[in-house]
């Protein structure tokens, strides 16, 4: 017999019995749905997770104290000497701009507001280095790091929140920690990330921090930072560029061979590898649990095409009786089996990406996208066809193995 | 005596054992008979005379334990089940008591589905399935489903199911067994004019002793073993009248 005539048969079964088809269908429809809208929403925050962590650059890295794998002896910290010798073109060649930072949190002021604040001490090569530039006003410049200026750039947010009926609020002045600063800019809105909003900050000249508001010093009286971005000169060179800032700070740190480093330097791939491998295993657990729904939907279709097989036990005796092969009935039962499972694997599909959608559409202003891809489809197609075949194997085999003398009297 | 390729049926000792269980259940007892070409047999007996395992087995849906079989020039008794599948859609056309017509499926539908089995294109099919219902007196019919004929049209559309591969036997199990008198007689004035006007060799398996009377030849079966062979001087002719206004020659 051949596969079309299968197929007809097969349609025939099914619409005979459509709410018994449509019911045996659901477990499928409602595993694959929730395989395609977990798949998709992984694969959606995976992308969100790196466009956030493109927009520090591709050929940028910065460097924390401290180590995440080794216990140190010492404590570790990162100095503006340190930060200085980086810029040393003849030890690190492919090191572009460096940009040393020191973070902190501080209460701000403006008369009748009152807020703690993120204040970042920066030089002027941070802007460039973080591709992040003043809306309005300008951006604090050497001579104001040099000269300690009480100078601030202040992020959208911060402006929103103190100034929130200015649309240009330079000239004005903030105090932080109760020290008065002229706001000379306001950084463009970077929109929210993964950890909050950036925009919520307030940036002041590095000298300025160190001396005014956060006077960390190491144990030797040199200024403390809390890291320091790198630029290296192009993408390719962001390895010899970690290399180069190693064995400056090994040597400046005087770390002996064989001793691990008191520094880390983290790119942006590290941190998009990280996240990836987080949301890798999620998606792979979702995956696990959507797979045993799946698991028992077959189990629902090899239910219902026993019950058929039963049902159906004359059909199958006149059919042998007229010349019908064990095959022929094998191919008739499979093929129905799979039709269903493959039927309700599309339904879950289109299901499941409706999911998604829906998904997407709620979190459309976190600028969170599902990404429904092929593989996926592909998969969960391949899949409800396996499911098919393998719970509708044994139905089909009894189906084929009935005798067609016990089956023409079976009542 | 016959020449050997006038014979369609020649079974020579046959014995069938069913085992139930710890028992066995000897329901053919060295059963030998011959069926010509174009001839009407009536096989009866009581129930548990073995005929029902006789027909079976002349059926090709069952195999004898012992003994010889030889369909229409081939020897079946030892086949695959395969094989003897391909031997039931070529040369054996059922028609059972109960019909067995395929539920929700129509007349025409039902009369083509050994010509699916047999691999014959749809068209072909279908126009021989049509000839075939036309054949019966059903060409009016050909869409209706089974539940809107009557028993003795169902049984008319089983004769033509029967009948589209153009086999060498027909096999009709009570063929009668389920219709009022008139209908039962419209079905035996179809297989005795088939048989008459095709030379289909018919094999007839009844405990009613008037439809037996139908068959050129009545085998009494009784406890596995062939007891009686009746000629029938003049067999019952199921009158013509029987098919209302319906005097075309077959096809």
């Amino acid at each position: 017999m051949k596969v079309l005539e299968s197929l007809r048969l097969a349609v025939k079964a099914l619409t005979a019995n459509k709410l018994r088809s449509l019911l045996t269908m659901l477990g499928i429809i409602i595993g694959v749905g929730a395989v395609i809208t977990l798949m998709s929403v992984g694969e959606g925050v995976q992308a969100y997770i790196t466009t956030q962590f493109q927009s520090i650059g591709s050929n940028l890295f910065f460097i924390i104290p401290g180590s995440f794998e080794q216990e140190l002896k010492r404590p570790a910290y990162l100095t503006l000497k340190d930060a200085e010798a980086l810029r040393n073109p003849l030890d690190a060649p492919d090191v572009a701009r460096v940009a040393p930072l020191v973070q902190g949190n501080e209460r701000v002021t403006t008369p009748g507001k009152d807020k703690r604040v993120d204040i970042q001490g920066v030089t002027p090569d941070y802007t460039v280095v973080r591709n992040w530039y003043p809306r309005i006003g300008e951006f604090i410049s050497a001579a104001d790091n040099q000269g300690m200026a009480r100078v601030a750039v202040l992020g959208q947010d911060t402006a929103d929140y103190f100034f929130p009926d200015d649309p240009d609020p330079t000239g004005e002045v903030v105090r932080i920690k109760g020290i008065p600063f002229r706001v000379v800019g306001v950084l463009e809105q970077r929109g929210g990330s993964s950890f909050g909003s950036e925009d919520a900050v307030i940036l002041v000249p590095l000298n300025t921090m160190l001396s005014r508001i956060a006077p960390r010093r190491t144990n030797r009286g040199e200024p403390r930072l809390s890291f320091i971005y790198v630029q290296a000169v192009a993408e390719e060179r962001m390895d010899a560029a970690i290399e180069e800032v190693a064995q400056i700070l090994r040597q400046r740190h005087r770390i002996l061979p064989g001793e691990p480093d008191d520094f880390t330097a983290i790119s942006q791939s590290d941190i998009i590898g990280t996240f990836q491998q987080i949301t890798g295993v999620l998606t792979v657990f979702l995956g696990a649990i959507a797979g045993i729904s799946l698991l028992v939907g077959g189990i629902g279709i090899m239910n219902i095409m026993l019950v058929s097989v039963t049902e159906r036990t004359r059909e199958i005796g006149l059919r042998k009786a007229v010349g019908a092969r064990r095959q022929d009935i094998l191919m008739q039962f499979l093929t129905e089996a799979v039709m269903l499972s493959l039927l309700g694997g599309l339904i879950g599909i289109a299901l499941g990406a409706a999911g998604a959608t829906a998904i997407s559409y709620f979190l459309r202003d976190e600028g969170f996208q599902a990404v429904i891809t092929v593989g996926a489809v592909v998969l969960a197609t391949l899949f409800s066809a396996a499911v098919g075949l393998f719970f509708g194997i044994y139905p089909a085999q009894r189906a084929a193995r009935l005798n067609p003398i016990d089956a023409l009297r079976y009542e | 005596m016959v020449h050997p390729s006038d014979i369609v049926i020649w079974i020579e000792q046959l014995h069938k054992i069913y085992k139930m269980g710890e028992t066995e259940v000897h329901a053919l007892r060295g059963v030998s008979l011959a069926v010509k070409h174009g001839e009407i047999v009536a096989i009866m007996g009581p129930s548990g005379s073995g005929k029902s395992t006789l027909m079976n087995i002349l059926g090709c849906l069952d195999q004898p334990t012992w003994g010889q079989y030889t369909l229409d020039g081939e020897d079946v008794s030892q086949m695959s089940e395969d094989a003897l599948a391909a031997v039931r859609n070529r040369r054996v056309g059922f028609v059972f008591q109960s019909f067995n017509l395929l539920p929700r499926t129509t007349a025409l539908d039902n009369v083509l589905l050994p010509l699916v089995y047999a691999g014959v294109a749809p068209r072909e099919r279908r126009r021989r399935a049509v000839a075939m219902l036309e054949a019966v007196g059903l060409g009016d019919r050909i869409h209706h489903m089974p539940n809107e004929l009557s028993g003795g049209q169902q049984q008319r559309v089983a004769i033509a199911r029967a009948l589209v591969n153009e086999p060498a036997i027909i096999m009709a199990d009570e063929p009668t067994g389920n219709l009022d008198s008139q209908s039962g007689k419209e079905v035996m004035e179809i297989l005795q004019r088939l048989n008459r006007e095709r030379g289909i060799t018919v094999v007839l398996v009844t405990h009613d002793l008037r439809i037996g009377h139908h068959a050129q030849r009545v085998l009494h079966l009784f406890d596995g073993k062939l007891r009686r062979e009746e000629m029938v001087e003049a067999p019952i002719q199921a009158v013509d009248t029987v098919l209302e206004a319906e005097e075309e020659p077959l096809p």
